[in-house]
């Protein structure tokens, strides 16, 4: 199950920085991130809670980029 | 310009305005201090908090980082040297938000340029309800209703004209422009723009489904495969960021000490201020910025061009690879001919008078085949180029792989390959003129046979010879058909190599065959329809599907897909790819050239912080221009 999200990211560097640690989300199967279209494309282990690791990425995007925003 | 570029740009051009404003005042001693360091909070706070949040979580040295330490450290060098001045410091942080702000607006603006270049979605689709044209949501139609499509109107949603005639522009799904006409019957192809007459149209597919919703999907799904410069860039920037800040902070301590240890320096801070200063400005030159963002935005670039051009590829990756393909592998039926028969032959007993005899002939073929959808029956009936009075025929009999049997005007007839007439106890009479042939028996006897040929596409010849131009340096045709069409055809082409005769198993072991045989970084591709060759397609380095309009099957199966079916469209492809490639790798030979010249000047204390700056925001400008230019492929 993958879904796509709208993002806001300001730089590309953040955004590699941020697809680094939010893959290591427990949940998260794959995940990327382009700076380009401004997407996030996530496909979620079986079994997870969409919301409580999409949740969890938001908290760990938000510490290594603090302008990172899911619209 | 977004809501944070306003600000941005607020805040730059306050702090520009005190900044020059201060250089007139003349103030002295800790007055003049705090007035420079509000003009240094307004511009760079957000810097100093995410370089402050950067330690807090343990991921020290980025760019944020680097200006924090350079303008941190020049205050309070000039705090210490008691000189003022102050001006240096906020200059830096100026420079380094000016060239953010620019890089955020002409990243932003570019992308947004691309994404239009794509941007094929329909709004809406018109419905008629109790008389009234009504505007819907193309998700909301359903498989088989009537939309009405007014001149203008972009077609929502894939279907079949029910009446109207109009021309349709299908320049943004093939970049072909020479429109199309439709009439009613004929399919129309979501995406393409109605030119000219209102259409009614029925669907005959829900609006995901449709050709414009996979091509969105395909081209917004791109952006997300990298390419591997992409993912060497964001590695590298992972090493080379810690490295530099390490290297700066050697700068700084590790000359001093040397002169205090063997030059019998003084231990003062007098001793390490040049150093300092040097490792400073060597902070500022060192960051990564301009490759980190002009490789992707040069991709994207190149896929948002390439798409214009009704060539659509699925990735970053694949844009690579496709600049480095040298083999490409051809099917024949539907990739270099039209995949429509054109009868050349007729062969029969000479008792009757010909003209007659072929007549009849074709008659007959064309009346039994008329209930088959396949290509040859299609092809029989045209070029019969009468209406069929399928109440003449009854018996219809279909057996597979060999042919047709049915009972036309009382008379027994049978048209198919040697197969059935051997079942029927015929000895067919073998044909010496290639191409594919339809035997035809009357009444248990031997009538004849037609002779097919597949059309090869009037820019095959030249297309092969334009790949040729563009570096490919071989080129193979793997056909089913038999070998002595397949060898008067690559003939006529120009290819290299024939297979023929091969099952759809063989054509993966020969390609196989032909991956291994190819050497190092040189790619194979192969070209096909997409609709019976998938298992090749994925099997190749590269699989290019042509004239995908309309198929999903070609969209899903290959990495690279030409919307129209012309063979022209694989030449331009690889330049597009090549094109892109040359600008990526000039980036970053541009950028880690004139960084990798400012950084050893810098050590040498040649180069000073407004220097720096160039060597930063400059060269980052320079590369986003350069990455734009990717999106040209108009003339290539």
């Amino acid at each position: 199950m993958s879904k796509t999200f709208k993002i806001e990211v300001d730089c590309a560097n953040c955004a590699n920085l941020v697809e680094d640690a939010a893959r290591k989300v427990a949940g998260v199967k794959e995940l990327s991130i382009s700076f380009m279209t401004q997407k996030m494309k996530v496909a979620f282990e079986d079994g997870a809670d969409q919301d409580s690791v999409m949740a969890e990425v938001l908290k760990v995007a938000k510490k290594v980029e603090p302008d990172f925003e899911i619209l | 310009m977004n809501r944070k570029q306003r600000s941005m740009l607020t805040r730059i051009i306050i702090a520009l305005i005190m900044t020059v404003g201060l250089l007139f005042i003349d103030v002295t001693g800790l007055l003049r201090l705090a007035l420079y360091l509000v003009v240094y909070l307004i511009i760079g706070y957000d810097i100093l908090k995410k370089a402050w949040l950067g330690i807090i979580h343990g991921r020290v040295f980025d760019e944020n980082f680097l200006m924090a330490v350079a303008t941190v450290g020049a205050f309070a060098l000039a705090i210490y040297e008691k000189s003022g001045d102050y001006l240096e410091a906020i200059a830096v942080m100026l420079f380094y938000q000016i060239g953010e702000f620019f890089q955020s607006y002409a990243v932003g603006k570019s992308r947004r340029n691309i994404a239009a270049l794509m941007d094929i979605r329909p709004d809406y689709a018109n419905i008629e309800q109790d008389g009234k044209i009504v505007k819907v949501d193309p998700d909301d139609v359903e498989v088989g209703q009537i939309i009405i499509i007014q001149p203008g109107e972009r077609v929502p949603i894939d279907g079949v004209v029910v009446s109207g005639e109009s021309s349709l522009n299908t320049s943004a799904l093939t970049g072909e422009s020479l429109p199309r006409e439709v009439g009613s019957g004929d399919e129309v192809v979501s995406g393409s723009i109605n030119m000219s007459g209102v259409l009614k149209v029925r669907t005959t597919k829900e609006f995901g489904d449709s050709t414009v919703s996979k091509i969105l999907e395909l081209v917004e799904d791109s952006a997300s495969r990298k390419s591997k410069s992409e993912n060497f860039i964001a590695k590298f920037a992972r090493i080379y960021t810690p490295a530099v800040c390490y290297g700066a902070l050697a700068l700084a301590i590790l000359p001093p000490i040397f002169l205090i240890l063997f030059n019998g320096a003084s231990v003062s801070f007098a001793t390490f201020e040049t150093w300092v200063y040097r490792a400073l400005v060597f902070l500022v030159i060192s960051c990564p910025c301009a490759l980190v963002v002009s490789i992707p935005l040069s991709f994207f670039a190149g896929i948002g061009g390439a798409s214009r051009e009704g060539v659509l590829v699925k990735g970053a990756n694949i844009l690579e690879t496709l600049s480095k393909v040298k083999t490409v592998v051809f099917d024949k039926t539907g990739t270099l001919t039209k995949g429509v028969f054109e009868v050349n032959a007729y062969h029969g007993d000479h008792d009757q008078d010909i003209a007659d005899r072929k007549a009849q002939l074709l008659e007959y073929a064309a009346i039994v085949e008329s209930s088959s959808s396949h290509p040859i029956a299609k092809s029989l009936q045209q070029a019969y180029g009468h209406p069929i009075d399928r109440t003449r025929m009854s018996d219809v009999k279909e057996i597979s792989g060999k042919g047709i049997t049915a009972v036309v005007d009382g008379k027994k007839v049978a048209a198919g390959n040697e197969k059935l007439m051997s079942d029927l106890g015929l000895t067919p009479c073998h044909c010496k003129t290639a191409g594919t042939i339809v035997h035809l028996a009357v009444d248990g006897k031997y009538a004849g046979h037609i002779v097919l040929g597949d059309i090869v596409k009037s820019t095959s010849a030249q297309a092969i010879a334009d790949l040729r131009k563009s570096g490919v340096t071989r080129t193979v045709m793997l056909t089913g058909d038999v070998r002595q069409v397949a060898d008067q055809t690559a003939a006529k082409l120009g290819i290299d190599k024939v297979y023929s005769e091969l099952l759809p198993a063989d054509k993966v072991s020969q390609l196989e065959r032909i991956l291994s045989q190819s050497k190092g970084d040189a790619k194979v591709a192969f070209v096909g329809d997409g609709i019976n060759d998938a298992p090749v397609l994925s099997r190749a380095d590269l699989g290019i599907a042509m004239g995908a309009m309309g198929s999903d099957a070609a969209i899903e199966a290959a990495d690279v897909v030409l919307m129209d079916d012309d063979p022209l469209k694989i030449g331009k492809a690889i330049r597009i790819s090549r094109k892109c490639l040359k600008i990526v790798w000039e980036n970053i030979i541009m950028a880690l050239g004139i960084k990798g010249v400012c950084l050893v000047l810098g050590v040498f204390g040649i180069v000073n912080m407004w220097l720096a700056i160039f060597a930063d925001v400059g060269v980052m400008i320079l590369a986003v221009l350069n990455a734009i230019r990717a999106m040209y492929v108009r003339k290539i």
